[in-house]
Order: structure tokens, then C-alpha cells, then sequence
């Protein structure tokens, strides 16, 4: 583990647990994420990636454990202090999760209409439009439903919900699981650029070696609920790790059971 | 033994069905708390509330009109049936206005729109949670209680007693129309002796009524939403639930507030 001085921390989780009835899920994550860096989580379906996320976000309280974003604990925020940490974040979701009952534009530009800065409708929609530019979607996918839209095109609406307020931390669930690969790679990017000019904080989850190798700073494989390894990007192909090995190689044989 | 067992297994069913029904009456309340709370502070979307209202009172006036219409017919032709065995056939409008704004209009019509929106909105907001609508809204500083829940429940409790009142005056026509045509009242008769007996009392306890009614369709259908399963299957129980829950909550409900405005 490198040494990282406290205050370029942005996220840090220690010994973070949680159970859905006698599945453990979480079984001690221990995660930090440096201010301006992009981490990429890799591992297998169901170990536990989206699960670390959302408790990051609140939106599944751990069992046990801490999680702190910018020094603060986020367990013990309340009311306007969780408000103003909500706002610190953006996330795109593995289905989209857009909202069916409003237009794309609408969707996207969602949090400069409701947020604390108003803006009225015109202009949103403006900004909402630059945003849909951003993602590769034109000007005429703004009036349409989400329902209309391929699946792809949702994937890419969310990624500019996303990104519309420019949020410091940014969390990505598979963002290029069902793009074709010359969609992937304007997504990529587009997350990279995000990283690199605006100093944003990434987090993706992705099973995408090619993704990773273009996204990330640093890489944590998380295995059985626990983060088996993390390092920097380069060293993927070099590290000794079973597991990381296994994965990065996608091997049929090594500690990660290809049979559950 | 076998008895014994038998016995055994028995109170624990029981007993598990008491702490089952304690811990869903206590999380219904603490969502309708929470939901209530957030009618009354900032900040509002007036937007939702308007496309809520037009959704749950507007377009449920069709149902609201035939289920009355109908009604107040054959409560017309059952009173007059009845009243004919006293030779008290003059009271039929007064009897059929009474029934009608007291408790057919309001619990019929409940119920009707407990069937058609307590489960739209448990389908809207349970199709909503498994595709991580509601944690989307929530990731973008939007509280789901007061964007979605809300403004459902005020909607529904403003709407419900609207709608009563609109069923009433045609659940009364309704009867006026039998009345006239197939019993052969007077027309002019029959409306003036309706107008005459009926009390304030009878039209506002009834809309007090509806509004109650209102609250419990929208809190059921929001809150088996938002605690809806995963899958098809789980939206699928969480309609049903919403409205199972929700006519039996107003039945309930019709008969403690019947008590308390009318105590015998």
C-alpha cells in the first residue's frame, strides 16, 4: 500500500460489511479512492461491485464497518449535511434507471431543474443538449421517451444524467455493457477526459479488460465480498495475485471457481 | 406427542402472524408519518401534485359517474320495494340522498378508485424500485418521499372528496331518473323532497369520509411501491397487495368514522 497523505482522500471505506439474509455479501471491504483519481473495480458477477457502490451512496446502509467521503463519516449524516453530500455525487446505473415518465432532455438536465441552483426550462434544456452531444446522441433524441430509445442509447442518456452538474465524484456501473466497441471507446474517453481535465473522482465497475486499460488509474479485483488486490493500472499484467491474474487473462482454472 | 406438537406449531404460527401484523401496522405508519411530514415542508413540486391530481381525480371521473348512476338507480327501486310495505313511498328520495351522501357515494366510490389507482400507483412506483428509479432519484438530491409520495397522498386526499361529491349529485340523479320514470314520482316533487331533508351534515360527513379514503389509496399503493419485490413477480404482489390492503383499510376505516359521526 502506498502512502497517501489524509487530505487527497476522497473516499475511504474500512472493514465495510453486509449481509442480505444469509448471503454475505460484504465481508470486510477496505477501499480508498484518491481526490482525482480513476479506480476501476473488476471481478466477477455477483462479488459484491454494485453492493460497494450503493452503500457508498447510502442507498444500502452497511451492517458494520465505516465509510467516510472527504473526512466525513457518511452514516452520520442527516437532513441538509446528506443533501449537500448527494450533491458531491453523480452515478450512472447499470439498466439506466432513467425516468420513464419524463423526456430524455428532462432526464438529463433533472438536477438543474429540481437541485438547490434552478434553471428554467429553456436553458436547462440548452445544457441538457450539450450533455446528449457529449455521449454521441443527437440533438432530435432530446423530445423522445426513454422507452424509445435503444438500450445502448439509454445507457448513454444516463451517462449524461450523470454528468450533467459536473459532480466531483462520479461512480460508472458497467458503462460499456451493451455499446458496440466504437461506442465503448468514445465512453471511455469520455470518462478519462472527465478525470483528466475536470479533476472529477471516478469509481467504475466494469468486466471490460479494454475498458479498464483505458479508464483507470489504479485497479481493485474484489473477490468473495473482500478486495483481493489493488494497484496501479500497469501493473495488472505483471502482479503475482491468483486472482487478478485469473481474471485479466480470463483463465478457466485459478482460485476464482469458474462453476458456482 | 403428535398433539403436542401439533399445539406447539399452531401458537407459533400465531404468534408469528401477531409480531408479522405489529411490524407491518408500524412500518405503514411510519411511512404515512413520513409522508405527511413531507407534504408540509420544502421544497414542492407543484408540477407532480398537478399531474397526480388529474391522474387520480379527473380520469377517475367516468368510473366515479357510472359506479354512482347505477347505484343510486337500485337504491331507489330497494327503497321503494321497502318503503311500499309501510305505504312510505314518500320517503324514497329523502332515504335514497341520505344513502347516497352518507355512505354509498363515498365507499362505493372509494373503492372503485381503490381499484384503479392504489394499484397503477403500486405498479408505477414498484416498477419504479426495481429499475433503481428511486435510487436514481435519490443520487440526484431528490427525495423519493417527497417527489413520489408526496404528492400522491395530497393529491388523492384533495381529489377523493371532490369526487365523492360529484358521484353524490349523480348517484341522486340517477335515482331521480328511476324515480321518474319507472315509479312514476313527480319530478318537481321528487327533487324538492330530496332538497328538503337533506342536512349539511349528511354531504360533509360523507366528504370527510372520501377524504380518508383518498389518504389510505395512496399510502397503500405508494408504500407496497416502494417496498415492492424483485422482478415482474414482485411488482405483481405489490399491486395485489395495495389493493387488498387498501379496501379493507376503507371498509375498516368507513365503519370506526361512521361511529364517530354518527354516534348512536
Amino acid at each position: 500500500m502506498r502512502d497517501t497523505p489524509p487530505e487527497t482522500l476522497k473516499i475511504e471505506m474500512r472493514g465495510v460489511k453486509k449481509r442480505f439474509g444469509r448471503n454475505r455479501v460484504l465481508r470486510g471491504v477496505n477501499l480508498t479512492v484518491r481526490r482525482a483519481e480513476s479506480l476501476v473495480i473488476i471481478g466477477g458477477s455477483g462479488t459484491g461491485k454494485s453492493v460497494t457502490i450503493k452503500t457508498i451512496l447510502g442507498l444500502i446502509p452497511p451492517d458494520k464497518g465505516e465509510i467516510r467521503v472527504d473526512g466525513d463519516d457518511v452514516s452520520k449524516l442527516r437532513g441538509k449535511a446528506r443533501e449537500r453530500l448527494l450533491d458531491k455525487f453523480g452515478m450512472l446505473f447499470q439498466g439506466g434507471a432513467l425516468f420513464d415518465s419524463l423526456t430524455v432532455w428532462e432526464n438529463v438536465a433533472f438536477r438543474l431543474r429540481h437541485g438547490t441552483g434552478k434553471l428554467p426550462r429553456p436553458e436547462a434544456r440548452d445544457v441538457a443538449i450539450e450533455k446528449l452531444r457529449r455521449v454521441g446522441l443527437t440533438a432530435e433524441t432530446a423530445d423522445l421517451y426513454p422507452a424509445e430509445l435503444s438500450g445502448g442509447m439509454q445507457k448513454r442518456v444516463g451517462l449524461a444524467r450523470a454528468i450533467c452538474t459536473e459532480p466531483e465524484i462520479i461512480f460508472f456501473d458497467e458503462p460499456t455493457t451493451g455499446l458496440d466497441p466504437i461506442m465503448a471507446d468514445v465512453i471511455n474517453d469520455l470518462i478519462r477526459e472527465l478525470v483528466s481535465e475536470l479533476g472529477a473522482t471516478a469509481v467504475t465497475i466494469t468486466h471490460d479488460m479494454r475498458s479498464v486499460r483505458r479508464i483507470a488509474d489504479s485497479v481493485a479485483m474484489i473477490h468473495e465480498g473482500v478486495i483481493q488486490w489493488t494497484g496501479p493500472v500497469a501493473e495488472i499484467d505483471s502482479t503475482d495475485n491468483p486472482y487478478v491474474h485469473q481474471f485479466v487473462n480470463g483463465l478457466p482454472e485459478g482460485p476464482i471457481a469458474a462453476i458456482r | 406427542m403428535a398433539i403436542l406438537s401439533l399445539v406447539h406449531g399452531f401458537v407459533a404460527s400465531l404468534g408469528a402472524t401477531v409480531i408479522w401484523l405489529c411490524q407491518a401496522t408500524g412500518s405503514v405508519s411510519l411511512f404515512a408519518v413520513s409522508g405527511v411530514s413531507h407534504i408540509f415542508a420544502p421544497p414542492w413540486y407543484p408540477s407532480e401534485f398537478g399531474r397526480q391530481l388529474m391522474r387520480i381525480g379527473f380520469f377517475s371521473l367516468p368510473v366515479i359517474g357510472m359506479t354512482a348512476l347505477f347505484t343510486g338507480g337500485a337504491l331507489a327501486l330497494q327503497i321503494f320495494a321497502g318503503s311500499s310495505r309501510f305505504n312510505a313511498e314518500s320517503f324514497v328520495p329523502s332515504i335514497v340522498a341520505i344513502g347516497m351522501t352518507r355512505e354509498l357515494g363515498p365507499v362505493l366510490g372509494g373503492l372503485m378508485v381503490a381499484g384503479r389507482v392504489s394499484s397503477s400507483i403500486a405498479a408505477e412506483l414498484g416498477t419504479m424500485r426495481v429499475t433503481e428509479q428511486i435510487d436514481a432519484l435519490t443520487t440526484l438530491s431528490t427525495n423519493p418521499m417527497k417527489y413520489l409520495v408526496a404528492p400522491r397522498l395530497l393529491a388523492a386526499t384533495i381529489a377523493l372528496p371532490l369526487l365523492a361529491f360529484v358521484g353524490d349529485i349523480i348517484g341522486i340523479m340517477g335515482a331521480y331518473l328511476v324515480g321518474v320514470f319507472r315509479l312514476d314520482f313527480n319530478g318537481a316533487t321528487y327533487i324538492s323532497t330530496t332538497w328538503d331533508f337533506l342536512e349539511t351534515g349528511d354531504i360533509a360527513s360523507g366528504l370527510i369520509k372520501a377524504a380518508v379514503f383518498g389518504f389510505i389509496i395512496a399510502l397503500m399503493g405508494c408504500y407496497q411501491g416502494f417496498h415492492s419485490g424483485r422482478g415482474a413477480q414482485g411488482v405483481g404482489f405489490a399491486t395485489i397487495n395495495a389493493v387488498v390492503t387498501a379496501f379493507i383499510l376503507i371498509l375498516g376505516s368507513n365503519y370506526i368514522l361512521t361511529e364517530i359521526l354518527f354516534p348512536a
